[in-house]
């Protein structure tokens, strides 16, 4: 066949990440316009009925490989790679993430494949899939093709909806010898959260700060500033939480949340796509940022260029005094 | 033990970037700089060298691309790197992610290092990939997007944000790392090393040099081709305030918030 295989990523508890799951969406739906099946790959302690039910999202078939671990990228190459070269795959389809943008990366030059990233949409011309890449801070999209099979397409988070389709799916247990190479690394703790468990999904207004507030105690005027909102939170850039001020359960983008307040009031926040694509549903963006060529301006509803110290605490009390 | 530093020279952060519709290739005319999380790469591997729980020899910077993208290995070089390899040939122009790849190891290859340090992004192509693309050209382990990285009964304890959270990983070497901007606080190089940067050893290699055949590398040994080039959706550009007199900025602000009903 020549068909499309995703990576389903799953946590330790067997929930599949919803992001592989829109992308299992995206190449059951490509599959069929091109004549051809979509199938899912999965490793480690999947069971058969969390296997079976990837059938939802479109794909007929389920490749498992349990005897490799979840969580490293290049076990995973080593089994993507032999699937892909046994079964005859024409494209590997990954959701937004980071382990697909390592997976992809490891058989680009496995298979000497060519390797798209950032995809934000796919579509087929004359039977072969081509991608459309933002680049350049999103200030133009690339239509990429490939030249040769398979093709590596590593999605944009949030780019590819889940829809539930099909039914169940065949599972196809596979054996894989691992290289020498793809056993160096050892995961040694998974998924560990650092920090406070704060709960920015169910707020209205977030106020997002990121390295432009200086230190860790700039969070406190963020605090303030939610706290004169009603049901307001504090979010946080990933440069900002990999800095220890603030918990990474509020963290935006790529490696953390998405979410879409009603409100999203950014302070200090530069606006690189890696938050961009956590928050751009926000029904409103705001954002204070003393750099007027910020990225952030570019895709706000309202920008104010200035020093975010002097107008935060004048702006928190300036709301209470009108929600009083 | 030697440790390859991998860096690029990209277009600088101030410098409005544009695509050369001709050639569907980046325009490199204007000011370039090293790409900034490169320097994160080099200061990653001084502290691999000056923190003695390794035994560095030597730390040696590598880039490919054209002549002018010497100044980013003098650049390395200034920030503490012992000598420098340049690989840099005409038939390396236009090379994609695969292509450059397969160039890029075999550069380091002729190195043989224990350890590839490189930058997680670069500026101007922001792919992210090149890391675990050379790991597997190299047959290293690999981890990109580093954020914390210590010396451990000879291997290499690293951290990083991954989907659910912090992943700590432990690397034998040799190894092939990409590093993050929280992974440490680049050192400013002094005049001296900057004025002395001209005359540590360069070496600059042809894609010949290395054994590469010409149909893997560069144009012709690209995979993706770019078929257009598009304008993203219009969007409604939003209101720009700038902040001369506060109260009355923020006057502005809570009046926009109430219009909409935010308040």
């Amino acid at each position: 066949m020549a068909g499309i295989l995703v990576y389903a990523l799953h946590d330790d508890e067997g929930n599949f990440n919803k992001n592989s799951l829109g992308a299992l969406s995206e190449a059951a739906r490509l599959a069929a316009e091109l004549g051809t099946e979509a199938a899912a790959l999965v490793v480690g302690d999947v069971s058969d009925e969390g296997a079976q039910g990837l059938g939802k999202y479109g794909v007929t078939k389920v490749y498992r490989a349990k005897n490799v671990p979840e969580g490293l990228a290049q076990p995973i190459v080593d089994v993507m790679a032999k699937v892909i070269t046994d079964d005859g795959f024409s494209y590997a389809l990954f959701g937004g993430g980071l382990l697909g943008f390592e997976i992809g990366a490891g058989l680009t030059a496995r298979l000497s494949a060519g390797v798209t990233m950032e995809v934000t949409a796919v579509k087929v011309a004359d039977g072969k899939l081509v991608c459309e890449r933002p680049i350049l801070q999103d200030s133009e999209i690339a239509d990429v093709g490939y030249v040769s099979e398979p093709g590596i397409i590593i999605g944009r988070l949030n780019a590819f909806d889940v829809k539930e389709a099909g039914g169940n799916a065949e599972i196809v247990d596979v054996d894989v010898e691992l290289s020498e190479w793809s056993s160096k690394a050892e995961l040694i703790t998974r998924g560990e959260q650092r920090g406070a468990d704060v709960d920015i999904e169910a707020a209205d207004v977030l106020i997002g700060g990121g390295r432009g507030l200086g230190s860790a105690e700039g969070f406190d005027a963020c605090e303030d500033l939610a706290g004169a909102f009603d049901n307001g939170a504090v979010a946080a850039t990933r440069a900002v939480v990999d800095a220890g001020w603030y918990p990474y359960a509020a963290q935006i983008g790529q490696t953390g949340k998405t979410v879409a307040p009603k409100l999203y009031l950014a302070v200090g926040v530069s606006g690189a796509i890696q938050h961009k694509v956590g928050m751009m549903n926000s029904e409103t963006i705001i954002a204070i940022n003393k750099d007027s060529n910020a990225p952030i301006f570019e895709f706000s509803d309202l920008g104010v260029i200035g020093d975010l110290n002097k107008i935060m605490p004048k702006l928190t009390e300036a709301i209470k005094a009108k929600r009083a | 033990m030697k440790i390859c530093v991998l860096v690029k020279e990209v277009p600088d952060a101030a410098v409005q970037k544009r695509i050369d519709t001709g050639t569907m290739r980046l325009d490199r005319s204007g000011e370039n700089n090293l790409n900034p999380f490169d320097t994160h790469a080099i200061e990653a591997a001084m502290q691999l060298k000056e923190g003695g729980d390794l035994q560095v020899d030597e730390v040696v910077a590598v880039t490919m691309g054209p002549g002018s993208a010497q100044r980013a290995l003098q650049k390395a070089v200034a920030l503490g790197a012992d000598r420098s390899v340049h690989l840099t040939d005409d038939a390396l122009v236009g090379s994609d992610v695969c292509a450059t790849g397969v160039a890029l190891a075999k550069v380091l290859e002729s190195e043989s290092p224990d350890i590839v340090l490189l930058g997680q992004q670069s500026d101007d192509g922001e792919c992210y990939t090149m890391g675990a693309v050379l790991a597997d050209h190299l047959k290293m382990a690999s981890l990109t997007q580093v954020v914390k990285m210590d010396v451990e009964d000879g291997k290499l304890r690293c951290e990083r944000q991954a989907e659910y959270g912090y992943d700590t990983v432990a690397l034998s070497l040799p190894a092939v790392i990409a590093v993050g901007d929280a992974i440490n606080e680049p050192r400013y190089p002094s005049l001296k090393a900057i004025m002395g940067a001209k005359k540590k050893p360069l070496d600059t290699k042809s894609a010949g040099d290395l054994g590469l055949n010409p149909d893997e590398v560069g144009e012709a040994g690209s995979k993706t081709t770019v078929v257009a080039l598009n304008p993203p959706p219009a969007k409604e550009a939003g209101e720009i305030i700038e902040d001369e007199d506060t109260a009355e900025t923020v006057e502005k602000i809570v009046n926009w918030l109430d219009e909409r009903k935010l308040i």
